[in-house]
């Protein structure tokens, strides 16, 4: 936690627009990230909050403005000026990115142990018999059955696959993590057990979070800040609970006017 | 007796996109202070807006006029514009709330629920369960509850697990939103107990107590809310 009131942030961001065509996807946007910091991105699907995502995490290229990252030797660089390997490296060792659909973040043909070994071997791990036991811790981490290791994602119900999909993006301990809607489409029970272990893992290990969601209550679960989009701009952002308890923006207070209670 | 709190002309109002651009005045000029090992209590009916003042100094309303001031060791910091990561750093050391509501998180225990403030300070885990365990055992929860998640708890059994996690840690200053709403009278008393040691340690306090017997016996001073009432545009 102590890093997280640190002067230094780790990703900052600058004006970042994206156009399809002449179509907006996202305009204008602007933030600081620090470390141990979660950030939700909320708002209706089209709002642009995936489009943002996908630039900041260098799968799409903005039309216009920066997105400086802090290195692990501290200096801050401009991700769409690194070099193909810098920027393979990085997103295999230092990033993790977590899709909603479990099946386009794993290799779902081979092994839930090779699922998790694979990111270990992209960072120079050679030894099999320490990569099958690193996994084996992970795949407990994220409460799969030690015996379940040899066999592949297809045999595992949704949630086992979003919590295998956790433990391949975690093994290298990155510092920053994309969610894409991670808890989207599972069952509402699953989706409790799969918010409680991020929440852990996510305050254990001191990690940066930009998670995309529509779900508020997984926002004010999991996130420190909120930033709200619409129409591909962020219309309004501050401290979650305070942007969910006294919503500024029109456009705000009718997406938490629209939470149903139980 | 040194300030730990000071509002300045604090105002307040929530402007209703949803019918029509209403705004409703809740309070303005708030002027007060709240000194050390004090225990303020605010007065006035139902929507006089007490509530408000309370979630503004927390940080969770914006505070749309005036300062916020908090003595924090040597620096005054204004909660009314404070970045976010500030105000989530006041509220690990400095500021303290203690409501009747408990937010639930799904599958953590009880005992954990309640050591958690005290574990994010930096305290020993082991230190922090057995205060944990200590506070829940004045605040009568059955120790068979203790290593359940809340979820299914009776309503008072959840607002004595909130209590306790409300005052395990030391914060200089400590909301107090209603804590003794529907206890009864044993568990009443433990609250009572609670705030007096608080004072003893110099916290500062700022609590709503619709509850006369409680508010009698804690409050070293009341603040009329009605007299900073808000007239509407």
């Amino acid at each position: 936690m102590t890093d997280f009131f640190s002067d230094d942030p780790l990703l900052q961001v600058n004006g970042v627009t994206r156009y399809y065509g002449d179509r907006i996807g996202c305009r204008n946007v602007s933030f600081q990230l620090w470390p141990g910091e979660v950030l939700a991105i909320v708002g209706e699907s089209g709002s642009g909050k995936t489009t943002l995502l996908n630039c900041l995490s260098t799968r799409l290229a903005p039309t216009a403005g920066a997105i400086e990252y802090r290195m692990r030797d501290g200096a801050m660089r401009n991700l769409y000026q690194l070099g193909e390997a810098e920027r393979r490296l990085l997103m295999r060792t230092d990033w993790g990115f977590v899709h909603q659909n479990a099946a386009d973040g794993l290799r779902m043909t081979v092994s839930a142990g090779a699922n998790v070994g694979e990111r270990l071997m992209a960072v120079g791990d050679r030894h099999y018999g320490h990569i099958r036991e690193t996994a084996t811790d992970w795949l407990g981490r994220v409460e799969i059955e030690a015996d379940r290791i040899d066999d592949d994602p297809r045999s595992f119900s949704g949630g086992m696959r979003q919590r295998l999909q956790i433990a391949r993006n975690l093994v290298t301990h990155p510092r920053l993590v994309f969610m894409d809607e991670p808890t989207g489409g599972l069952d509402v029970s699953v989706q409790a057990r799969l918010l409680d272990l991020l929440r852990r893992l996510v305050a254990d290990l001191g990690l940066s979070v930009v998670i995309v969601t529509h779900d508020l209550a997984v926002a004010r679960l999991l996130s420190h800040r909120i930033m709200v989009m619409r129409h591909g701009e962020v219309i309004e952002t501050g401290l979650t609970d305070q942007v969910l308890d006294d919503p500024r923006e029109p456009y705000t207070q009718l997406l938490v006017s629209s939470i149903l209670q139980v | 007796m040194p300030v730990r709190l000071y509002l300045s002309h604090v105002g307040k109002s929530f402007t209703m996109h949803l019918q029509g651009g209403t705004t409703i005045p809740v309070v303005s000029g708030v002027d007060f202070s709240v000194g050390e090992g004090e225990c303020v209590v605010l007065g006035g009916p139902s929507g006089a807006g007490k509530s408000s003042i309370l979630k503004m100094i927390y940080g969770n309303y914006r505070c749309d006029q005036g300062q916020i001031l908090v003595t924090v060791g040597d620096e005054i910091v204004n909660v009314a514009d404070s970045e976010p990561r500030k105000i989530l750093q006041l509220r690990k050391d400095v500021i303290g709330y203690v409501s009747q509501f408990l937010r639930v998180i799904p599958r953590v225990p009880a005992v954990e629920v309640v050591a958690e403030p005290l574990i994010l300070q930096g305290a020993d885990e082991g230190k922090a369960l057995a205060r944990a365990r200590d506070l829940l055992t004045r605040l009568n929860v059955p120790e068979r509850l203790w290593g359940l998640p809340p979820a299914t708890f009776s309503g008072g059994e959840q607002q004595r697990v909130n209590i306790a996690r409300g005052f395990i840690a030391h914060y200089p200053l400590l909301l107090l939103d209603e804590p003794t709403a529907s206890l009864d009278a044993a568990n009443r008393a433990v609250v009572v107990e609670l705030v007096a040691e608080k004072k003893q340690d110099g916290v500062a306090m700022v609590g709503i107590l619709h509850d006369q017997d409680v508010r009698d016996r804690i409050s070293d001073r009341i603040v009329d809310v009605t007299a900073f009432r808000a007239e509407a545009a």
